[in-house]
C-alpha cells in the first residue's frame, strides 16, 4: 500500500510537469517593450519552483517507499544532521532562493512602476464602467475636456461627461470603445473608473491594474508588434464581469492616424 | 502551570435534561461535536454550490433539473443566469472559508481535544464556550437566509470588494439586502470566534495540569493555541470592518465609497470614502484567515504521523516556532493581494519581501514532515495517508506562493484560475485533509466506535487523485492568462480553454460523489462500527489515557499529573514501543527535552 502510495505521488508529480515542460499552455506573446524582463522572472520562478516541487514529492514518495511498515529487527532512526541541518538547509536554500527572486523581481516591477513616461508619451485615457471601456483620445489641441459625473450618460452616449457647449478643450476630444495605439509609441495610460472597481488586463502587453474609484492612475507602455490584442477585466464588478472587454489595435503610424480621423469624423 | 482556583472555576456538575446535554450543553466536547456537524453541514453545501458552478463553467447553457428552485430569478429554464452563478461563488467560498475551514479544524477539533491535551476538566468559561458555537450557528442561519430575501446572495464575491458592494441595490442583484445579510452574518461569525479564542488562550495558558509545561503541550494544541490568537487579532478587524460596511448600506454613511461615482446613469449619493481602505481592511483579517484555515491541520497532521511513524518530530520545538513565524509573517503579507490594486507601487516591493520569507518556516515545516518520515516505522491506515497527502498538497500549493509573491510576475497571474488553484490546494484541500485525517484518528475518541478502514482508505485514494485532476489543471489555465469569477469564457484567448474547465467540471463531480463513502462511513461508524478501545493507536497524549468517548469532566476525579514531553514513541517501555504522557514510568531512550 505505501509503496502504491509513493508511485502515485511520483505518477502525479510528473504528469502534471509535463504540461510545463512541453508549454501546452503558456502566456500570450508579449508584445510590449517591457514584458520581457516578466518573462524571464517567470521563467526563472519555474525552474525554481518547479525543481522544488518534484524534489520535495519525489523525496516524500521515496521516504514513504523507504519506511514504512513495521520491519522488525531495524531500530528507528533519525535523519543525518538532524533537524538543525533541515532547518539551516531551509533558510539558506529558500532563503537565498526567495531573496534571489525578489531582487530581480523588483527589477522588472521597477521597469514599469518607478520609472517616468517620456516627455512625448501619447497621452489615452481609459475610464471603465459597468461592463465596458471607454477611450479618449484628446484630438488636436492636446488637451482633455473636463469630466463632469452629473452628465454621464449611457443613455446620451455621453460616456465622459463632456460639455463640449462651455468646455473648449473637450470639443476636439475622441471617445471609442476600441483603443488602437500606434506601433512603438510610448503610450501614457490615464485610468479612472465612474462606478465600481475593476482592471485594465492585457496579457500581450505584460500591463495588469486595477481600476480605483475616486483614485486617478497611470500607467505607461510601449507596444512593439501591430496587432490586434484583447483588454479585459479581471476585478469582479457584477454581472456581466465576464462580458466586459475591448480590443486594442496596435498600428502603424500612418494606419493609427487614420483610424484617428475616421473616429474624430464620429463624434 | 496548576491552578486549583482556576479548575475550580469551570467546574460543573453533569448536565441533567437533554437540553442542557445535547443542545445548550457547556461541555466543551459536545461543543466540539456541535461545530464539527455545522462543518459537516457546511461543507455539503459548499460542495453541491461547486458543482453547479462547475456544471456551469463546463457547459454553460446546460439545464440543472431542479435548479430553480434555489432562486426565482437566478435559473429560468433551470438555465443559470450570470448574476446567479455569481452569488453562488459568493456562497460556496463564504461557507467554506468561515463555516468550513475556520469551523472544522479549529473550533471543532480544538473544542474536543484541547481541554483533553492540557489536562484541564473544560473550558474556563464553559458559557461563552457555548455561546461561541451557537453564535457562530446564527450567523449560519443568517447566511443561508440571504437565498431567501430580496434578489438573493450577494454577488460580490468572498471578498466583497467595495465599493461594488457598498453602493446597494445599484450594483447588482444582491448587493442590496444580499451584502447587508452577509456583512451581518459574518460580523456575528467574528463575535462566535472570539468567544472562541477567548476560552482557548487561557485554556491554555492557564488550565494546564500538573507537569504540563507549554513545550509538553502536543502539536494540535499548540496550532489551535496560535491559532487563537490570530483568530483574536484578526477577526477584530474584520467584524468593524463589517459594521461599516452595513453602515454604508443602511445609514448613508461613506466610509467605502469615493465621491462622483456614476452607476446606471445615476450619480451616487456618496463622498469621500476611500475604496482601498476596505481592502486593507478585509485583508489584514483575510491573509491571516488563510493561516487560521491551514495551522490547525498542520497540527492534526503532525500529530497522525507521529503516532503513525512510530517516532517524534525532528524537533518539536522548531515545528512550534515555525508555526509562530507563520502566525507573525501573516500580518505582513496580506498587501500581496492588493500588487495591482493601486496601492502605492512602493508597498507592493515592500509587503513582496516578507511574503517571499513565509516560504522558509513552511519549507521548514515540509522538511520536518519529510525528515522525520526517514528511519520511520510508518504505519498505513486511512489517517496517516491523508495526512502524507496534506504534505503533498501543501508542497504543490507552496510552490505556487513563490509565483504569486513577486509583484512583477502578478501582473500575469493576478486573478487568474492560478490563483484559484493556489489556496485551493494550501487552504482548502490540504486543510479538508487536516480534517479527514483527523476525522479517521480522533474519531474512536469522539464518538466510542472505529471507522471503517478500509473504506477510509479508499475514500482516500479517490479522493486524492481527484482533487490533483481537479486543481493542477488550473495552473495551467492561469498561465493562459484565464480570469477567475467569469461565468462563461466569451474572450477569444480564452475559449479554447473550455476544454480544460469541462476536464475540470468532470473531476469535480467524481470527487464530490467520492465523499458519499466518507459519509456513509461517518454514519455507518457512528451507530454500528466496532466498539473503540481506550487507545487504539497506541497514543501517547492525554487524549488516549480516557475512555473512549471522555466522561464529562474528562478525567474522572483525579486530575492528570504529566511526566513527559508529548510523544514518547520508538522507546522501550512496559507499555510497548511508547510511553504514555501520564506514565511515571522513566526509560533511558525518552526524547524528554530539558
Amino acid at each position: 500500500m505505501a509503496r502504491f502510495f509513493a508511485i502515485t505521488i511520483v505518477v502525479i508529480a510528473i504528469l502534471s510537469a509535463i504540461p510545463i515542460i512541453q508549454n501546452t499552455w503558456h502566456p500570450v506573446p508579449d508584445i510590449s517593450a517591457h514584458g520581457q524582463a516578466i518573462d524571464d522572472q517567470l521563467s526563472d520562478t519555474m525552474w525554481e519552483a518547479g525543481l522544488s516541487f518534484l524534489a520535495s514529492q519525489i523525496l516524500l514518495a521515496w521516504f514513504i517507499w523507504r519506511f514504512s511498515g513495521n520491519r522488525p529487527g531495524e531500530k528507528s532512526k533519525s535523519f543525518p544532521g538532524g533537524a538543525t541541518g533541515l532547518v539551516a538547509a531551509a533558510i539558506i536554500l529558500v532563503g537565498v532562493e526567495v531573496f534571489a527572486l525578489g531582487i530581480f523581481g523588483v527589477k522588472a516591477w521597477a521597469a514599469i512602476y518607478f520609472t517616468e513616461p517620456g516627455a512625448d508619451a501619447m497621452p489615452v485615457q481609459v475610464q471603465a464602467g459597468q461592463f465596458a471601456f471607454y477611450f479618449r483620445y484628446p484630438g488636436p489641441d492636446g488637451m482633455f475636456g473636463p469630466i463632469h459625473p452629473d452628465l454621464i450618460s449611457e443613455a446620451n452616449q455621453n460616456f465622459y461627461g463632456l460639455d463640449t457647449d462651455h468646455d473648449a478643450d473637450a470639443k476636439d476630444d475622441i471617445v471609442t470603445a476600441e483603443m488602437a495605439i500606434p506601433v512603438n509609441r510610448e503610450i501614457r495610460l490615464l485610468m479612472h473608473a465612474k462606478d465600481v472597481s475593476h482592471s485594465f488586463y492585457v496579457p500581450a502587453l505584460r500591463i495588469h491594474q486595477d481600476f480605483v474609484p475616486g483614485l486617478d492612475l497611470q500607467l505607461h507602455f510601449t507596444a512593439t508588434k501591430v496587432g490586434r490584442y484583447e483588454i479585459v477585466c479581471s476585478q469582479l464588478c457584477g454581472l456581466g464581469h465576464y462580458n466586459m472587454k475591448a480590443y486594442l489595435s496596435v498600428l502603424s503610424q500612418e494606419d493609427f492616424e487614420n483610424w484617428l480621423k475616421k473616429q474624430a469624423a464620429f463624434q | 502551570m496548576h491552578d486549583m482556583s482556576a479548575h475550580a472555576a469551570v467546574h460543573h456538575g453533569p448536565p441533567t435534561s437533554f437540553i442542557r446535554k445535547h443542545i445548550f450543553s457547556l461541555d466543551h466536547k459536545v461543543i466540539g461535536k456541535q461545530y464539527y456537524g455545522l462543518g459537516l453541514v457546511a461543507v455539503t453545501i459548499g460542495m453541491v454550490l461547486s458543482w453547479l458552478m462547475r456544471i456551469h463553467l463546463g457547459w454553460t447553457n446546460y439545464a440543472i433539473p431542479g435548479l430553480h428552485l434555489l432562486s426565482q430569478n437566478g435559473a429560468p429554464g433551470n438555465v443559470m443566469t450570470p448574476e446567479f452563478y455569481l452569488q453562488l461563488m459568493t456562497m460556496h467560498a463564504t461557507f467554506m472559508v468561515f463555516f468550513v475551514l475556520t469551523v472544522a479544524p479549529f473550533a471543532a477539533f480544538g473544542n474536543f481535544f484541547l481541554p483533553i491535551h492540557t489536562g484541564a476538566e473544560d473550558m474556563p468559561f464553559p458559557h461563552f464556550n457555548m455561546m461561541s458555537f451557537w453564535t457562530t450557528f446564527v450567523a449560519f442561519c443568517v447566511m443561508l437566509l440571504s437565498f431567501f430575501v430580496g434578489d438573493g446572495p450577494t454577488l460580490g464575491g468572498w471578498t466583497q470588494y467595495a465599493p461594488l458592494s457598498a453602493v446597494g441595490k445599484v450594483g447588482g442583484p444582491g448587493e442590496g439586502s444580499g451584502v447587508v445579510i452577509w456583512a451581518l452574518s459574518i460580523a456575528i461569525f467574528c463575535v462566535g470566534q472570539l468567544f472562541g479564542a477567548l476560552n482557548f488562550i487561557p485554556n491554555v495558558l492557564d488550565l494546564r495540569c500538573k507537569g504540563m509545561s507549554m513545550w509538553r503541550l502536543p502539536l494540535p494544541t499548540w496550532a489551535w493555541f496560535i491559532t487563537s490568537c490570530m483568530g483574536l487579532t484578526s477577526f477584530s478587524v474584520l467584524m468593524p470592518a463589517c459594521i461599516l460596511l452595513i453602515l454604508d448600506h443602511v445609514a448613508g454613511t461613506s466610509f467605502f465609497v469615493a465621491s462622483n461615482l456614476v452607476i446606471n446613469d445615476q450619480l451616487q449619493p456618496h463622498s469621500g470614502g476611500s475604496t482601498l481602505l476596505w481592502q486593507h481592511l478585509f485583508w489584514f483579517f483575510g491573509h491571516p484567515e488563510v493561516y487560521i484555515a491551514i495551522v490547525p491541520g498542520m497540527g492534526i497532521v503532525s500529530h497522525v504521523l507521529i503516532t503513525n511513524m512510530r517516532k517524534p518530530m525532528l524537533s518539536h520545538r522548531a515545528l512550534v516556532y515555525s508555526m509562530g513565524a507563520l502566525a507573525v509573517l501573516s500580518y505582513m503579507v496580506y498587501g500581496h493581494h492588493m500588487f495591482v490594486s493601486g496601492m502605492n507601487p512602493v508597498s507592493s516591493i515592500v509587503f513582496s519581501f516578507p511574503t517571499l520569507m513565509i516560504t522558509i518556516p513552511s519549507t521548514i515545516i515540509v522538511l520536518l514532515w519529510i525528515g522525520s518520515l526517514y528511519g520511520a516505522k510508518l504505519r498505513i491506515n486511512s489517517a496517516s495517508l491523508f495526512a502524507l497527502g496534506f504534505i503533498s498538497l501543501f508542497i504543490t500549493g507552496g510552490v505556487s506562493g513563490f509565483f504569486l509573491a513577486q509583484p512583477s510576475i502578478q501582473i500575469l497571474l493576478h486573478a487568474t484560475y492560478f490563483v484559484v488553484a493556489h489556496f485551493h490546494f494550501t487552504m482548502a484541500i490540504a486543510a479538508i485533509f487536516g480534517i479527514f485525517s483527523g476525522t479517521y484518528f480522533w474519531f474512536p475518541k469522539m464518538w466510542g466506535r472505529m471507522m471503517n478502514d478500509t473504506l477510509g482508505k479508499v475514500h482516500f485514494w479517490l479522493t486524492f487523485v481527484g482533487v490533483y485532476a481537479i486543481f493542477m489543471p488550473m495552473h495551467y489555465l492561469g498561465l493562459a492568462g484565464n480570469v477567475r469569477r467569469y461565468q462563461a469564457f466569451v474572450v477569444d484567448y480564452m475559449q479554447p480553454l473550455v476544454g480544460v474547465h469541462q476536464f475540470i467540471t468532470v473531476a469535480a463531480l467524481f470527487t464530490g460523489a467520492v465523499q458519499l463513502i466518507f459519509f456513509y462511513n461517518l454514519i455507518h461508524s457512528r451507530f454500528w462500527g466496532e466498539p473503540a478501545p481506550v487507545n487504539p493507536w497506541q497514543g501517547t497524549s492525554l487524549e488516549w489515557s480516557i475512555p473512549s468517548p471522555p466522561p464529562h469532566n474528562n478525567f474522572g476525579d483525579k486530575m492528570p499529573v504529566v511526566y513527559h514531553d508529548p510523544y514518547q514513541y520508538g522507546v522501550e517501555s512496559s507499555q510497548g514501543d511508547y510511553l504514555m504522557q501520564d506514565s511515571p514510568e522513566q526509560v533511558k531512550n525518552a526524547h524528554d527535552e530539558p
